[in-house]
């Protein structure tokens, strides 16, 4: 099985489909000729043409606005937001229009749009290139919203993005594309060559939308995860020597809920850990539907381990970033109590 | 020392307001016939005079001149004039139902009719077209069933949007009619991507798009402008400037300015300025864009000059904005009575059969008023069952949803 790396996954993935679906089509700013400025796109024009997949204007609300119109023609669109921080324009695209369509119409249209964007931090983007503003999406009903940790789920859940009739908001952890970053960035860089989901098959095969992975088996606690914190997640259970259960939720809505309820009941206690800022992000959500869920079971206070209230901070980002450290603290205070 | 003047912030106001008696005097209308007519395949900017200009065929006299005469046969436009005539009755029954609380809302199109009939006299059956709330037009030129469509006005048992949109926002998917956006604007953009779906499937219908000329100061117009001209979309963009938008004049848009036509010529969209209420320049103007849209030709814009008679929606006073006298004042006239008064010069037409088709129009509103209402109106009901309002979230239920559904039933 070839080694890939998450943006030769996710470009496996648009290759698949272009090659099985005459209906796909590709585009966003830079993503034709180019191949996108992180190369997640590269080779797709010259392989497909011009037609299947192409450049377009700087305007992300008008790519979503054309992407809603070719999804009700019948095609299925996958636009790429260069970055998760450009996808605001597009908002009122994606939660009246996209999001609302099938509703709206009672199931004459729809559109069956894959969003994908590069979110997070840890590449000194500072404030307009490292968001990771998934919770705005998971608000938002008649939306899917996915973010992989790995190659292998990365291609999986991109083809089933892709094949899914709803729209599916697809986040690409930008500091995983090229390993598995555990939040130490004074170590050397590690290869997803040497990573067991760093394999990834050539052809087509779908990881399910909706679907959790338990990340790390474990006794003591569980970490709720997704996205750079499910590596973030394994590295702190391994430097505080807590037998941590870390659940990679893979998809955020649909929530694999029932993962969740199963992997807390068991351990009785609880970590949430996201990149994105604490207030209103969506471990406030999976807070609420632990102690729904598992209350009578909870031993100890739930954990948030997040980015802080701020904007990303250029020079900070090592400061802001919710590091192994400041995880490993929470297992340790989840676990004592 | 100070040596330029003191600033000064622009703030537009119309010309008259409550009050004042209107004037339109300020307005340049050429001649009807006046205006040239320019090959299909011609460029924004070698035809960029039209976009200041006024397409106008019929005459003061109802004569049809000049090089825009679309050469109508008397059963086409007896056609138009009768779908124009049920619109407006239409528009007044569900206007009355709701002052008599049977629904809750409803938005009229009057003054404006030729705008979605006379273009829907030029595009075929099968093109998508993604209108505005005042478009209704376009579904009874289509001979979309008016219980249909009174059935989604008091969101009742037979809705087949099961109660979820507000009045008036319908979606036909068979009459090739795009799901209506209480956002506006959403609608412009995703008629060019619909249009260049159907150019990169080789396929030969083309999209149209509408909106008011409040909202072309929203992205999605520019949007729309921009990628349609790039991609050279086979797409018709209208913007239909009745003057308000709500209560701000279309000066608070941008009007004052320019002309909202002349907003194509930047992008290299060939732009055409039609009088809204002649029935014969809306088709005339249309069938040049749809030509050059089948053609590969590219996009057009479409600016239709007309006046908003009635209020916004029954939500609205425009006695509290405008002068009262604007639409008997309003000099291009009433859409219905220009194409009778057409119809009667060519011999093909008389008041007595006016008279006779104005009262069976009605009597066809009132029958299907009895029809719809026997299935239920917002007020009474019987609505649509509750629990379809956890249907098409997602195409299948999420176990989450289920669970509210189960709760919503259960009474928890």
């Amino acid at each position: 099985m070839p080694a890939m790396n998450m943006v030769q996954a996710l470009n496996s993935a648009m290759d698949v489909m272009l090659g099985r679906d005459p209906d796909v089509v590709v585009f966003g700013e830079d993503v034709g000729y180019f191949g996108g400025v992180f190369r997640v796109t590269d080779g797709l024009q010259r392989k497909y043409g011009a037609q299947r997949v192409f450049d377009a204007p700087i305007a992300e609300g008008g790519i979503l606005g054309i992407a809603v119109g070719m999804g009700a023609y019948g095609l299925r669109p996958v636009a790429e937001v260069q970055f998760a921080d450009y996808i605001y324009p597009a908002m009122d695209q994606l939660v009246s229009a996209a999001a609302r369509l099938r509703y709206r119409s009672a199931g004459e249209w729809w559109a069956p749009v894959t969003v994908r964007a590069p979110c997070g931090g840890g590449i000194f983007g500072g404030q307009t290139h490292s968001q990771s503003p998934e919770a705005l999406f998971t608000h938002v009903c008649g939306l899917k919203t996915v973010i992989p940790s790995n190659p292998y789920d990365a291609k999986g859940l991109l083809i089933s993005a892709i094949e899914d009739d709803d729209p599916v908001v697809f986040f690409e952890p930008k500091r995983l594309y090229q390993g598995p970053f555990d939040g130490h960035p004074e170590r050397p860089a590690v290869s997803w060559a040497k990573h067991p989901l760093g394999a990834v098959p050539g052809e087509h095969y779908r990881v399910p939308i909706g679907a959790a992975r338990v990340a790390r088996a474990g006794a003591d606690v569980t970490v709720l995860a997704y996205g750079t914190m499910v590596h973030v997640a394994l590295a702190a259970a391994q430097e505080t020597g807590v037998d941590a259960e870390v659940i990679d939720l893979r998809t955020l809505r649909p929530l694999d809920a029932d993962a969740i309820a199963a992997s807390v009941e068991k351990t009785g206690r609880c970590v949430i850990v996201h990149e994105a800022t604490r207030t209103g992000g969506f471990g406030a959500e999976l807070a609420a539907v632990v102690q729904e869920r598992c209350f009578y079971s909870l031993e100890a206070p739930i954990e948030r381990v997040t980015g802080w209230d701020t904007p990303y901070p250029h020079a900070f980002e090592w400061q802001y970033f919710p590091g192994p450290a400041r995880v490993g603290r929470a297992l340790r205070r989840a676990t004592e109590g | 020392m100070d040596r330029s003047p003191v600033l000064r912030l622009h703030i537009p106001e119309p010309k008259h307001r409550p009050g004042e008696a209107a004037d339109f005097s300020h307005l340049r209308l050429p001649r009807a016939g006046s205006v040239e007519r320019p090959p299909v395949d011609s460029g924004a900017f070698a035809m960029r005079d039209l976009a200041y200009a006024l397409i106008r065929v019929l005459d003061d006299e109802g004569t049809a001149v000049g090089p825009w005469d679309p050469q109508l046969d008397a059963d086409t436009l007896r056609r138009g004039l009768r779908a124009m005539a049920l619109t407006r009755a239409y528009d007044e029954r569900m206007y009355r139902v709701q002052r008599q609380g049977k629904t809750s809302f409803y938005m009229r199109s009057t003054g404006e009719e030729a705008v979605a009939v006379g273009q829907a006299c030029a595009l075929e059956r099968d093109d998508v077209v993604f209108p505005t709330y005042r478009q209704s037009g376009l579904l009874i030129a289509r001979d979309w069933p008016l219980v249909d469509m009174m059935c989604q006005v008091y969101s009742n048992s037979a809705d087949r949007l099961k109660g979820r949109q507000m009045p008036v926002l319908y979606s036909s998917r068979a009459a090739g009619f795009f799901s209506l956006s209480g956002n506006l604007g959403t609608q412009l953009s995703q008629a060019v991507g619909w249009a260049m779906a159907s150019a990169y499937k080789g396929d030969h219908r083309i999209a149209a798009a509408w909106t008011g000329e409040g909202a072309t100061a929203e992205p999605d117009f520019h949007h729309a402008l921009t990628f349609a001209s790039v991609y050279h979309a086979p797409v018709i963009l209208n913007v239909v400037n009745n003057q308000w938008a709500i209560s701000c004049y279309q000066g608070i848009a941008g009007g004052d300015e320019s002309t909202f036509a002349a907003r194509g010529i930047g992008y290299g969209v060939p732009a055409l300025r039609v009088d809204g209420n002649d029935f014969l320049a809306t088709c005339a103007v249309t069938r040049w864009a749809a030509e050059r849209a089948r053609s590969n030709l590219g996009p057009t814009l479409i600016e239709l000059f007309t006046y908003r008679a009635t209020a916004h929606s029954t939500a609205d006073d425009p006695s509290r904005y405008r002068p009262a006298d604007e639409w008997e004042k309003w000099p291009l006239g009433d859409p219905i009575r220009r194409l009778k008064d057409h119809l009667v010069g060519r011999g093909e037409w008389s008041e007595a059969q006016h008279e006779a088709m104005r009262k069976e129009v009605e009597e066809q509103v009132r029958a299907a008023n009895r029809e719809a209402e026997a299935k239920g109106t917002l007020d009474r009901g019987p609505l649509p069952p509750v629990a379809s309002m956890f249907e098409d979230v997602y195409r299948e239920m999420p176990a989450e949803l289920r669970r509210q559904r189960d709760e919503l039933l259960g009474g928890r």
